[in-house]
């Protein structure tokens, strides 16, 4: 008997599961620590030794440096983590959503709208 | 004894969470939200519940993915919330229930749940925001028992065991010997997906046929498995299995009191429901 968790695909979602939490540990164990408003002051002051502190990869780095939520997820991030890395540049669900999805803001605001009627 | 005289279902966005700190009550995008709640707050008044168990999910705050529970139980004096990591105001201490804590620990192991006991607990927006909106100002609130489910990684615990993890702890408190009325929320859902390309995914029909469904057949909808959630209802809106946990608590006569249901609040289609349990 399989033990994978995954059935058949669901479009346009990665299921955060056993694999995507082992290649994420770095990235996201980074992202949690910016719970703590003086983790989150360090990062700014230099991303890249902080980025460095986690032991991020190169993917992960580059996902973090081109602020790339699909990279990053792809590079094992899982959204709630990631989310508070968002928090930093005061960004919102629907930012993140207007990035993934290719659309402006006001286009992604207009689809979700648009769901209800 | 102890007993159950309701359940309450709620979203838990934390962007309700701003929207009550800047007071946003009357404003047009907010006031179809806001707007259901008084009928529960009213019923909460009339019927002073001394408890509120609150069954929701941590979205990173308090666990980590090095050690992640599927169902974990705070049995703290009192809880507290923190920023989050994008700002959210900090809230006075909520008031514990220890001893019942660890009579539902120690009930709930004994009937096969081996559940993770927190002494130390910080409670997310998924605890908060609920409390906030069904006690405005928090002065009126009862104590309350937070209980963690895990939706934020695979595999998460079925619906099906959720809704048994509810019988469980509906059991536990009608065993209770101290006379306590205890209200149930679970609160998260409904259908929202925050990652990948088909964020912003929000699904209507299948939200309105589980909010009418959870009333009197909830088992139909304890058939689903997780990812049949995932798929219908979001990547998040997997968080449905937290309001199944709660109806399962209920084990009498379950009559809707009220209801309300929205599109969009953030990225989500926001519902509750208030459930009387009659014995």
């Amino acid at each position: 008997m399989s033990t994978s968790t995954i059935t058949e695909p669901i479009p346009g979602t990665i299921l955060f599961d056993g694999e995507q939490a082992m290649k994420g540990y770095a990235l996201n164990k980074m992202c949690f620590s910016f719970n703590r408003a003086d983790n989150r002051e360090a990062f700014k002051r230099d991303e890249e030794a902080y980025c460095d502190a986690y032991g991020l990869n190169e993917q992960q780095k580059q996902a973090i440096r081109r602020r790339n939520v699909l990279e990053m997820l792809e590079a094992g991030g899982n959204i709630y983590y990631l989310a508070k890395f968002a928090g930093i540049f005061g960004l919102t669900v629907q930012d993140v959503g207007a990035q993934q999805t290719g659309m402006t803001v006001e286009e992604f605001k207009e689809m979700l709208v648009k769901q209800g009627e | 004894m102890a007993r159950i005289i309701g359940g309450i279902t709620t979203s838990h966005i934390p962007a309700v969470g701003n929207a009550i700190a800047r007071e946003l009550f009357d404003d047009p995008y907010w006031k179809p939200f806001f707007d259901g709640y008084p009928p529960v707050r009213k019923w909460l008044k009339e019927n002073k519940p001394d408890v509120a168990i609150v069954i929701y999910n941590d979205h990173g705050l308090n666990f980590f993915l090095d050690k992640m529970p599927t169902f974990a139980i705070g049995a703290a004096f009192e809880y507290r919330n923190e920023d989050e990591g994008w700002g959210i105001p900090t809230l006075p201490p909520f008031k514990g229930d220890p001893k019942l804590s660890w009579h539902l620990i120690n009930a709930l192991v004994a009937d096969e749940f081996d559940i993770c006991s927190c002494q130390e607990m910080a409670v997310d927006h998924g605890f908060t925001v609920p409390m906030q909106l069904m006690w405005p100002g928090l002065e009126s609130a009862p104590r309350a028992i937070p209980i963690n489910i895990n939706t934020v990684q695979q595999p998460m615990p079925s619906p099906a065991r959720c809704y048994k993890l509810g019988q469980a702890i509906g059991r536990a408190i009608e065993s209770y010997p101290e006379d306590v009325k205890v209200v149930v929320l679970g609160t998260g859902g409904l259908s929202h997906q925050l990652d990948g390309t088909r964020a912003g995914f929000i699904n209507k029909e299948f939200d309105l046929m589980c909010m009418d469904r959870i009333v009197d057949h909830p088992e139909e909808l304890a058939r689903m498995s997780s990812l049949d959630l995932v798929r219908q209802a979001g990547a998040q809106g997997a968080e449905f299995v937290l309001w199944l946990a709660m109806r399962g608590a209920l084990s009498g006569k379950v009559t809707k009191l009220a209801g309300n249901y929205h599109i969009p609040i953030s990225n989500t289609g926001a519902g509750m429901l208030l459930l009387e349990n009659a014995a």
